[in-house]
This record gives structure tokens, sequence and C-alpha cells, in this order.
């Protein structure tokens, strides 16, 4: 079999918006994963035990279930949801659906991940920040997870790798992400094989020096 | 948009001959079950290798083993699927492309795709658990071995693989649960696992809120099951005094 | 007397670092050899050169009558004749004391089970452990494990062993019971090398003593020539010595 990448540099204009595509998700789902698990992290950590129960739930929930399912239900689920909250009907497009779901999912792993950040920050560090005077948000705000943050900032970034390969998931919603639109263009060419080992090793050169950094990072941050 | 609630769609026909949609995720979770046990067989025995591979005196094997452990970690699962369920096939020779492509049935040659994939991917995964569980190991275990008279290869089917499998259980049993929830991608190529019975359940009956609902629960259940097992595996094979305590 | 462990111009290095300069001695068939010095004085390494866990690149060492550094050696048959103890005992905590007895007399010598069983029940009966015998590693105390592992070397049926600071990771109040039996050892005539700081034990049993000093052997005399001359010693012997013997 003879392959022929010349086809590939002619449609680079839509597999750029491809991977802008990509991209702005995998920011996207980071930022809203994080943030949703830094609070999940808290709530599991925190003394009242019903909150503490239900966080711990929610993990164990999302972490046993397949992404692609998550995708895939919230896909049809969002703008039903979203129309009984608000009462209107909005359009929600794919796009929406796949970044809740990966939020939401997500979140589940990036706060097993915060909540062994917080964990590692010794005691001591908490009952110092009482002693000035600070409540336990300013504590935590000012003291704890800035410190949590620091140190785990390379397993973050390690999930994040992850997360930015799983997004080729959205396939299965038909939304145009990078491997999507390298696929469609590969069958519209008629170059279907030359398109997909083109999108593998993109995401392969991406992943690999992005792991390559994180691993320089790792041995920085544990001098 | 009103949304028709009804917990009894599971009993319903399907239309499709005389089957009721429960019938249809008996055979989809038959199908996951299948596709991940036999896709963790590989993974084991392939990652054992690899992993043994990577810990090696000398520069070649534990070098090959390294790439291939960044090549199938690097690249998405999703592509990996679409290469050996669409480009390896027309890279095999004529008479096995044949085979794959007219011999065997769609489901047979789907299910083959997606057990190599998952295998392989799984395999990368599996061989650092083990590289991680023989460093792990006191050097003067190999050397003790070696002093008796062990081979190589007997030095780590009796003294370091035996100790380096029980360490890694629970990071092995994360793989393990892994390979079910990742064999969902399977429905991306057809393959009628749980995942693909669930969307067309979902399809035919308009009750997706309901037929996902059990998809999770489902899920859920197996994922405990597992966990279950594994801690049983892992207390059976426990050694009184290893690990912890012992001096 | 003829030589059992002949060393000869030895030299090894870790890169650039040299750790072994020009050693040359000998162990006579049923010589006890004491090798004594400072931490990170090569004697370790020296001894692990012996039986070819750590190779050296300039040198000879031959043991009975074979030379440890020639590629066609058949190591692992070597090292099943040269018994060796060591520093952390390096039983295998996922096996009993009983197969860690057994099992190399059963892979490396093919020894029947019965007979393998047979032999390590009567040289853990010799070590004073019998009532242990099903019990695992782990639950041993260091001095009991050290026992133990000097039983494992014996089953061998070895013609030399090695001891590597068998005592230096014990509990004061265990290491006499492991210096008892490495005594009855040396009185029954086996030839033994053993690096180690027991001083008492020297004396008491050693016939020779070698003093090694930055990878270089400093001294190498006949143990009344070594403790009962010490103005004859070079200055960082007698430095040593006083070290030692004030503890």
């Amino acid at each position: 079999m003879a392959l022929d990448f010349s086809q590939i540099l002619p449609t680079l204009p839509s597999l750029i918006d491809g991977m802008t595509l990509t991209l702005k998700l995998l920011v996207m789902a980071v930022a809203g994963g994080v943030g949703l698990g830094t609070l999940l992290a808290l709530a599991r950590l925190s003394s009242n035990n019903m909150l503490a129960f239900a966080a711990k739930f929610y993990v164990n929930y999302f972490r046993s279930i397949p992404l692609l399912l998550v995708i895939s239900w919230f896909y049809l689920a969002v703008p039903i949801l979203l129309y009984w909250i608000t009462g209107n009907l909005t359009p929600v497009g794919a796009f929406t659906s796949c970044l809740v779901a990966f939020v939401m999912f997500e979140a589940a792993y990036f706060s097993e991940i915060v909540r062994a950040g917080i964990q590692a920050i010794p005691k001591g560090q908490l009952n110092a920040a009482y002693a000035l005077g600070m409540t336990y948000s300013q504590a935590m705000r000012l003291v704890i997870l800035p410190q949590a943050f620091r140190k785990m900032t390379p397993l973050l970034l390690q999930q994040s790798i992850i997360l930015f390969q799983d997004t080729s998931l959205v396939y299965a919603v038909g939304l145009m992400d990078f491997l999507n639109t390298a696929r469609s263009k590969g069958d519209i060419v008629g170059l279907p094989h030359e398109f997909l080992l083109f999108a593998g090793a993109v995401y392969f050169v991406i992943s690999f020096s992005a792991s390559q950094v994180v691993k320089r990072l790792q041995k920085r941050l544990a001098v | 948009m009103n949304y028709h609630w009804d917990w009894g769609v599971f009993f319903k026909s399907t239309g499709v001959g005389s089957e009721i949609y429960l019938n249809w995720f008996v055979t989809g979770l038959g199908w996951t079950i299948a596709v991940a046990l036999a896709g963790w067989i590989i993974a084991l025995a392939l990652g054992s290798v690899l992993g043994v591979m990577r810990t090696l005196p000398g520069k070649a094997l534990p070098a090959i083993a390294s790439a291939y452990v960044e090549l199938f970690r690097n690249v998405p699962l999703l592509v990996q699927l679409f290469v050996w369920y669409f480009l390896v096939p027309d890279l095999l020779p004529t008479p096995l492309e044949m085979w794959y492509k007219q011999g065997l049935s769609p489901m047979q040659s789907q299910f083959l795709a997606v057990v190599i994939c998952l295998g392989l991917f799984t395999a990368a995964r599996v061989c650092e658990q083990v590289r991680t569980g023989i460093e792990a190991l006191p050097r003067g275990q190999r050397n003790a071995a070696l002093a008796m008279g062990f081979s190589t290869g007997q030095t780590y089917r009796h003294v370091l693989l035996p100790q380096a499998f029980r360490i890694i259980i629970p990071p092995l049993t994360s793989e393990f649960l892994n390979i079910f929830k990742n064999s969902s991608v399977a429905s991306l190529i057809g393959l009628m696992e749980l995942l693909a019975q669930t969307r067309q359940t979902a399809e035919f009956s308009a009750n997706f809120f309901e037929a996902f609902t059990m998809a999770t629960v489902i899920y859920f259940v197996l994922n405990m099951s597992l966990m279950t097992f594994m801690g049983w595996v892992e207390k059976r094979l426990r050694i009184p005094g290893m690990m912890g305590g012992s001096k | 007397m003829s030589k059992m462990i002949d060393i000869n111009n030895v030299n090894k290095w870790y890169g650039e670092f040299q750790v072994l300069t020009d050693c040359t001695t000998s162990v006579s068939k049923g010589e006890v050899v004491v090798v004594c010095g400072p931490s990170g004085s090569g004697k370790s390494t020296l001894i692990k050169c012996v039986n070819a866990l750590e190779p050296f690149q300039k040198g000879e060492i031959i043991v009975d009558g074979i030379s440890v550094g020639d590629p066609k050696t058949d190591l692992p048959k070597l090292r099943s004749r040269v018994g060796m103890v060591f520093q952390h005992f390096e039983l295998f905590p996922h096996l009993s004391i009983t197969d860690n007895l057994a099992i190399a007399q059963m892979k490396v010598l093919g020894r029947g089970r019965e007979e393998a069983m047979d032999k390590g029940l009567k040289l853990l009966d010799r070590v004073g452990l019998k009532a242990h015998a099903a019990k695992f590693p782990g639950q041993l105390s260091g001095g009991q494990q050290q026992r133990v592992a000097i039983a494992r070397a014996l089953a061998m049926d070895p013609i030399a062993m090695l001891f590597d600071e068998p005592t230096s990771a014990l509990d004061p109040e265990m290491i006499n019971e492991v210096l008892d039996v490495m005594t009855e050892l040396a009185q029954e005539g086996m030839t033994m090398m053993c690096v180690t700081h027991e001083m008492g034990f020297a004396r008491r049993v050693a016939h020779r003593v070698i003093f090694m000093d930055k990878g270089h052997i400093v001294e190498d005399c006949a143990k009344d020539e070594f403790f009962g001359n010490i103005d004859a010693r070079s200055e960082r012997a007698r430095q040593f010595l006083s070290k030692i013997l004030q503890h």
C-alpha cells in the first residue's frame, strides 16, 4: 500500500479549525473540571458527613462509568435538563453538551488529585493559619490550596494530557474536533489511511512533548 | 418538550423479533465482558513481558519496551481503534486480508479489532505497573537469587515477579476496571456492546433517561463486583509478615 | 593447602571512579578469612566480585579452578556452588521458610521436593529454628532470618561461603546467635570469606585478616600477626582498629 500524504496540506485550514475546537474544549474542560474537582475535594474533606458522603458518591459514581457513556447521555440530556431548569427552549449545541459532560466527568478525577494534594499539606499549616485569625475559607484560599496546587501541578497536567486524548471521543456525537475533521477530510479526499495516520502522529507529538515537559517539571519541583 | 417517563420500558418489546429491551442490555453486557476479558489476557501477558524487559540489564530491550509504552500511551485510544479496524486489515497479506474482511462476520471482525486494540493499549499501562513493582523490590533480592545459582529467567519467575505482582495488585485492579470502561469505544465501530445497546434502546424507545440510567447502574455494579473480586484475590495472596511489619 | 578462591590483581571502576585497585589475595580450602575496613573501602564490592554479582574490568578471580570473569563460565552453576549470606538477609518474603530452603535445591540443583525439604529441615534444625518451618520470613526476627539465610546457603552443599556484613543490620542482642552459627561452621572446616566488623569473631575464628581502604588491600596477614603486633600495622589499619575496638 503506497501512502500519499500530499493531500493533507490543502486541507490544513480545516484541520487547524478542528484542532482549535479540540484545544478550546480541552482548556474549558480542564478549567471547569479543576474548579468543580476542588469543590468536591473540599466537600469530601469537610467535617459535614452528608456533604462528604455526597462528594464521595459523586466521585465513585463517575469513576465507575465510561466517559463515552457520559458524552452520549449528556448529548441527549443536557437540552432537556436546561429546558426543565430554565423553562424555555434554548438550542444547545453538541459542544456545550460535551463540555458539560467533560467537566462533570473529569471533576471526579481531578478531585482525587486535589484531595491527595490537600492531605499532603501538614496539619500544622492549617493550625498556623487559624492561629493568625483566619477563617476556614481564608486558610484554604491563602494557605493550603496555594501550596497544594504547587505540589500537584504535574499530576493535574498529566490528567490534562489524558483528557486531551479523550477529547477525541466527541466523535461519538459528531462534533468536528481534530480527529473527526481528519476522518471526514480523509473520506472526502479518498485517503482515509493517510489522514488517520497524520491525526495519530499529531496527537502523539503533542502528548509526548507535553508529557516530557511534565516529567521535567516534576523533577524540578521534587528538588 | 415533554418527556414521558416509563421505567417499565425494559420489559417492553423492542419490535425486533420477540426480544424485550432488557435482552439487549444482557447481550450488550455479555459483549462488554467478553471484549474486556479477552483484551485483559493480552494486556497482562504482553504487559508483563514488556515490564520485565524494561528492568533487564543492557540497552536494547529496555529501549524497545519504553518506545512501545510511549507510542501506545500518547495516541488516543479511538485513533488506535480506527487504525486496527480500518487501516491494519489493508496492510495484511492478501489471504489474511480476505479472511478478515470476508471470512469473518462483521461482529467477529469488530470483536477481533477491539480486543487487539484494547489489549495492546492496556499492555503499555500494565508494563509500567510491572516495572514499578519490580523496581520497588530491594536490589538484594535479585542478588540473593543469582547468588543461589538461579538463571535470570528463574530469578524473575520464582523471586521477583511473585513479589512484584503482589505489590501492584491495587494499581493493576484499576487498569482491569479501566479496560471494561474503555471497551465502550467498541460501540464507535459498531460492536453491540453495552453502550451501543443503550444508545439503541434510547433511540428505539425514546426513553433515553431510563436507558442510560440502566447502563450506569450496570457499569456501577460491574465495577463494584470486580473491585470486590480483586480485593478477594489480594487477600488470598497476602503473605503473613510481608509488606509493612517486615524488617 | 589448595586455593579455593584466588583473587588476582582485580580492578573495578564505576564509570570514572575506581572502587578496587590491584586487589590480590586468596582463600585456601578450610580457611576462614575476615575482610574488614571502613565503609566505602570496597570490601563488599570485592566479595561480590567473587561470585560475579559485581563485574570487574581487569584481573582474574578463580574459584575452585574456574575463572569467574571468563564469559564462557556458567555463572549460575558456579554461584550455586558458592553460598552467600547478605547484610539484609534477602530471604524471599513470598515463600515460607521451608520453601526458601528448598526452592534453589529444586530449581537449580534439580533435587526432588522430598529430598530438598528433608535437607532444608535438617539444616533448619541445626540453626535452631525447626519450630518456625511453616512461617514466612516477615514473621521472624532479624537474627532468626539471618540464621535461616545461612541454612538456605548451606542447603546447596557449597564448597565455600561468602558473608557480606551478616550482622551489621541486626539489633545488638541478635548478633551473637548469628555469630555462633558462623563459628560452628568455621570449626567444621568450611571455607569462609567474611566481610565483617566483628573483631571478636575475627580474633576467635579467623585464620587470616584482610584490611581494605579506598579500594586497596592494605593488610593481608595471619590473625595473630594482625591483632598481636599492632605496631607493625599501617597507620590506617591502626586508626580503624582503635575506632572499632573502643566500642
